[in-house]
């Protein structure tokens, strides 16, 4: 049985509107920005001298992105990404009262990228198992030994510990490292590994 | 950073990556659901980490096709859990293995491609020659493989097409004994029990429905939605924008505008295991509006509690709704 109706049913309205709202935002988020990570991470890249605070810019425009969706899902999500990715970079420049002249420059080349077809998001499938095995490939032995055991064959956290002769923790950490690392190499690697449109 | 106002990065994807491990352990419980929902809405930074190591690894779940060497492209939608797919593949092997039944054409359907979604998947398939095609819930397509042949099968389901027209190599869709031409076009083509439909958004294509004698053919342009059984042919018209709108399986919903609950829901059945039942026949003929996340049965369920005033029970396997 769900709540009676009488029972705040405003509020219910508006926690339904706003569960609607999350749900589409994280669809579109996967579906739509996930795709474009590894144009974004070249652009901040190419932008940002400060290596070690890329994976903190990138959290930062997935959030500000993701937000926006959460009011709005954006028409198009590649020159709304950029974007964003533009006014992070600009404002930590002005924060840190630091004027990196190249990022300066290549800032001013973004209405070019943004113009860019986007990238083939729609993966044939065979280039996406082409995509997945080669992901699988990159990853450490123990770690990719561990995910194997668990995404392909299924098997659980004990099972996959006593097969490797190791403990659970140590599968459990083989398997979140494998999982950061695959999300890495699936979204973020350069296009040129990828199918060519 | 203090501007950003953000946890620091690395550490937030290892607490995602943890929970994520958790979560698809056999020590999971349902009360812990509810404490990662309390984490995910704690922060955006923590929403934004999860999603994206759970959609990378869901997709890793495919790799399981690679043990299946006589079929190389069994697909599933991205949210699936990774029980699923070996369910998909044999259920994929025994479509091929029903169609080569035939005899002389076995050696033609080995070398097909076959793309296959389970109830609530979609998949999305990029052809060589910057064609689209995007199939919906509960979908089989085959494709030929031969040399510059443009040919697909729709076997069951639903699909989108955008293809990229070429006169001297027309795509064809085959559903059953129908065949769909295209003439420069984006189009939906859906088949069920032995009906199928074909609407138009987008350019022309022609319709050779095999229903009775003589052949009937139809060129279709936007707007059209031709509906062809196994003994006749129609095509009626509709405005674009509201094909446009029943297009958002696309991107994981449902619009309804006036729709009455029996259509809603059978809509809503394609997508989900859990299945929505109306209890009487009154409250089936009420009407809904508004636009719904195809893979949320129980948020479905609320809106008639709210909108409508129904009763809604869920019974696990069925969500009963009655007046």
């Amino acid at each position: 049985m769900m709540e009676p109706p009488d029972n705040g049913r405003e509020d219910i309205a508006r926690r339904l509107g706003a569960a609607m709202t999350v749900s589409e935002a994280r669809a579109w988020f996967v579906a739509e920005v996930l795709p474009l990570e590894s144009v974004l991470m070249q652009y901040i890249q190419r932008n940002w001298r400060n290596q070690s605070e890329i994976a903190d810019i990138r959290q930062e425009v997935y959030v500000r992105v993701y937000e926006a969706a959460q009011r709005e899902i954006p028409e198009h999500a590649k020159p709304f990404v950029l974007t964003t990715a533009r006014n992070i970079l600009i404002n930590r420049v002005r924060r840190e009262h630091v004027v990196p002249i190249e990022a300066v420059a290549d800032l001013e080349s973004l209405g070019a990228a943004a113009d860019e077809p986007p990238p083939d998001r729609a993966v044939m499938a065979r280039e996406e198992l082409r995509r997945l095995q080669l992901a699988l490939d990159h990853l450490p032995p123990r770690a990719r030994e561990a995910v194997v055991m668990k995404q392909i064959d299924g098997l659980s956290r004990r099972d996959i510990a006593a097969r490797m002769g190791v403990g659970e923790e140590t599968v459990k950490r083989h398997l979140t490292n494998g999982m950061r690392a695959l999300a890495d190499f699936l979204y973020g690697e350069p296009t040129d590994l990828r199918k060519k449109p | 950073m203090s501007a950003a106002d953000l946890p620091n990065a690395s550490d937030v994807e290892q607490t995602a990556a943890d929970w994520l491990e958790h979560r698809a352990s056999d020590d999971w419980s349902e009360a812990r659901d509810a404490e990662l929902e309390i984490w995910l809405a704690q922060s955006p930074a923590h929403a934004v980490a999860f999603m994206r190591l759970e959609a990378a690894w869901n997709r890793t779940t495919r790799l399981a096709a690679l043990q299946q060497p006589m079929l190389r492209k069994p697909l599933q939608g991205t949210t699936q859990p990774s029980r699923r797919p070996a369910l998909k593949i044999a259920a994929a092997v025994m479509v091929t293995a029903a169609i080569s039944v035939g005899g002389s054409l076995l050696a033609v359907h080995q070398k097909d491609q076959t793309f296959a979604t389970t109830i609530g998947g979609r998949e999305a398939l990029s052809l060589v020659d910057g064609s689209k095609i995007e199939l919906n819930t509960d979908t089989v397509l085959r494709m030929a493989n031969g040399a510059g042949e443009r040919k697909v099968w729709l076997d069951r389901g639903e699909a989108y097409f955008d293809i990229k027209h070429d006169a001297a190599h027309p795509f064809v869709v085959m559903v059953g004994d129908h065949r769909v031409t295209d003439l420069g076009t984006k189009f939906i083509v859906r088949q069920e029990g032995d009906r199928v439909e074909v609407k138009l958004l987008e350019g022309s294509a022609r319709l050779d429905a095999n229903s009775g004698l003589p052949a009937q053919s139809a060129v279709l342009k936007p707007g059209d939605v031709a509906i062809a059984t196994a003994d006749q042919t129609s095509v009626t018209k509709k405005p674009v924008k509201e094909l446009t709108q029943e297009l958002g399986w696309r991107r994981g919903v449902l619009t309804f505008d006036h729709t009455t609950l029996a259509e809603a829901v059978a809509e809503f059945n394609r997508y989900n295991r859990q299945k929505i039942v109306i209890a009487d026949r009154a409250a089936a003929k009420l009407e809904i509006g508004g636009t719904f996340p195809s893979d949320d049965v129980k948020l479905f369920g609320r809106a008639t509690h709210i909108a409508l005033g129904l009763r809604v029970e869920d019974k696990g396997n069925q969500l009963v709704i009655s007046q």
